[in-house]
């Protein structure tokens, strides 16, 4: 039972760390992909979507080589602080943003392309900044769809497995998420924990899935 | 005819259109009229400032909107212009008082509620107030959009088609509320129609489109009597009965 309440209470505080990250930047990001013409615009694109169909042990791998000890950006990270994302709860949290942040990103901005062009027309000839235009006209047209989209990735980020393995490792207590204590559970013959880790986390998606239609589909009337 | 608004630009558009038109106007009520795709619509945006013409100078009054070759052009949020949409642009998730009071500089003053409440009544939306878009009528909506164009006090007046979206029988009193508004305002108001019935019923200067060019502009007698093309000709000499359209589309 603890090490049920254990895997749960690490894979949600993980996954709404790498949501609320996946909120704030993806927002910007599907605004700035929706309604801004700029160099580098598709490419910036293809590096946010890529994780989509990238097996997760190829971004799990490049997160090592970015950010391990040895890599690019890890080794001066780690000389000048003594800290490593690798096999921390950050590092399971930076490779489920990797993994989810896509499906924030490109539910969002569809719904953003969505609103009616007259109607930032409006807000603009009425005097309003675009700054004010986002916050009092876009964002609450598009809110079902960045709801859907914050909802969809809390799902993926929950359900990630490979990367996370791969920069984090599977530590009971430390990194050792609903998915990756599943698949410990079955490795050490363990079938009724894994059977009801699977069965929990089958819940949990799809009470998110199922709240994540209902929210793309509410439409103001 | 003292000048009011002046419009003179030329733009290419990457879908093969041009436009190259040049009109002036009084604080009138002046028609633009065409069939659709001739550039109505895209001269509203150009001087709104939400189209930037290749080249042109656009001005109300002493204010210069745009001059291609002063390097003028004036962010559309800072020309004060009242643009009523062709379908209206009410916001869907505010309600009419919402919706109004949005079109004031300061929403949140009070100074906005009270003339809100003043718009509101002036525009008989009493009763209305916690309505969303969804629940109102063509005519309501139509009468929001004005009162939220003109909470910005604007000066000069753009109405996209004004007509097309309420029935016969509303059109004679909203073409004489319209009429009525351009008096006690005295600024341009700038129709856009497809209906020459309505152009002439509402007209003080017409000015014809067509194909991105603007073909005649004048008073709608002068038009009438001396059209100075073979198109206009055509179509005047036909002059349909009030809510005839001319153009079959």
């Amino acid at each position: 039972m603890e090490a049920i309440l254990t895997a749960a209470k690490l894979s949600l505080w993980v996954s709404l760390s790498a949501t609320l990250l996946i909120a704030l930047v993806g927002i910007v990001l599907a605004y700035f992909l929706a309604r801004r013409n700029f160099p580098g615009k598709h490419l910036l694109d293809v590096l946010i979507s890529i994780p989509l169909v990238l097996p997760p042990t190829v971004v799990g791998y490049t997160l090592v080589l970015l950010l391990g000890r040895e890599g690019w950006i890890g080794a001066p990270l780690y000389r000048l602080t003594g800290w490593s994302f690798v096999f921390t709860w950050q590092g399971a949290a930076l490779a489920a943003f990797v993994v989810a942040l896509p499906l924030m990103v490109r539910v969002s901005r569809a719904a953003i392309e969505a609103v009616d062009q007259d109607l930032i027309h409006a807000s603009t000839v009425l005097g309003k900044s675009e700054w004010e235009t986002v916050l009092k006209v876009i964002l609450p047209l598009a809110r079902g769809g960045i709801m859907a989209g914050i909802l969809l990735a809390f799902a993926r980020a929950l359900g990630e497995f490979g990367a996370t393995l791969m920069i984090a490792g599977n530590i009971p207590g430390k990194t050792s998420t609903l998915p990756l204590s599943i698949y410990s559970a079955f490795q050490s013959g363990d079938d009724a924990l894994a059977q009801t880790l699977a069965i929990l986390l089958t819940i949990i998606s799809g009470t998110v899935i199922y709240l994540a239609g209902k929210w793309s589909s509410s439409r103001w009337i | 005819m003292d000048i009011a608004l002046s419009v003179c630009f030329r733009k290419a558009f990457a879908s093969g259109f041009s436009m190259d038109v040049s009109w002036q106007a009084g604080s009138e009520i002046v028609v633009l009229f065409g069939p659709s795709g001739a550039g109505k619509s895209l001269t509203f945006q150009t001087i709104a400032g939400l189209v930037k013409p290749d080249e042109g100078h656009i001005q109300l009054g002493d204010r210069v909107f745009h001059d291609t070759g002063a390097g003028i052009d004036l962010p559309p949020q800072s020309r004060e212009i009242g643009y009523l949409f062709q379908h209206h642009a009410l916001f869907p998730h505010m309600t009419t008082r919402e919706n109004v009071r949005y079109g004031h500089p300061q929403p949140h003053s009070s100074e906005a509620a009270i003339e809100c409440a003043a718009m509101l009544a002036r525009f008989h939306l009493e009763g209305l107030e916690q309505r969303r878009p969804g629940a109102l009528s063509g005519g309501q909506r139509q009468r929001v959009a004005l009162a939220r164009a003109l909470m910005r006090k604007p000066r000069v007046l753009l109405l996209d088609e004004p007509l097309s979206a309420v029935d016969l029988a509303v059109r004679r009193s909203i073409r004489s509320e319209l009429k009525a508004l351009q008096r006690t305002l005295g600024i341009p108001m700038v129709i856009i129609t497809h209906d020459l019935g309505e152009a002439l019923a509402l007209a003080d200067r017409l000015v014809i489109y067509d194909h991105g060019r603007v073909l005649q502009a004048g008073t709608p007698e002068a038009v009438l009597q001396n059209p100075q093309n073979d198109l206009i000709t055509a179509w005047v000499g036909h002059t349909p009965l009030q809510g005839e359209r001319i153009f079959s589309f």
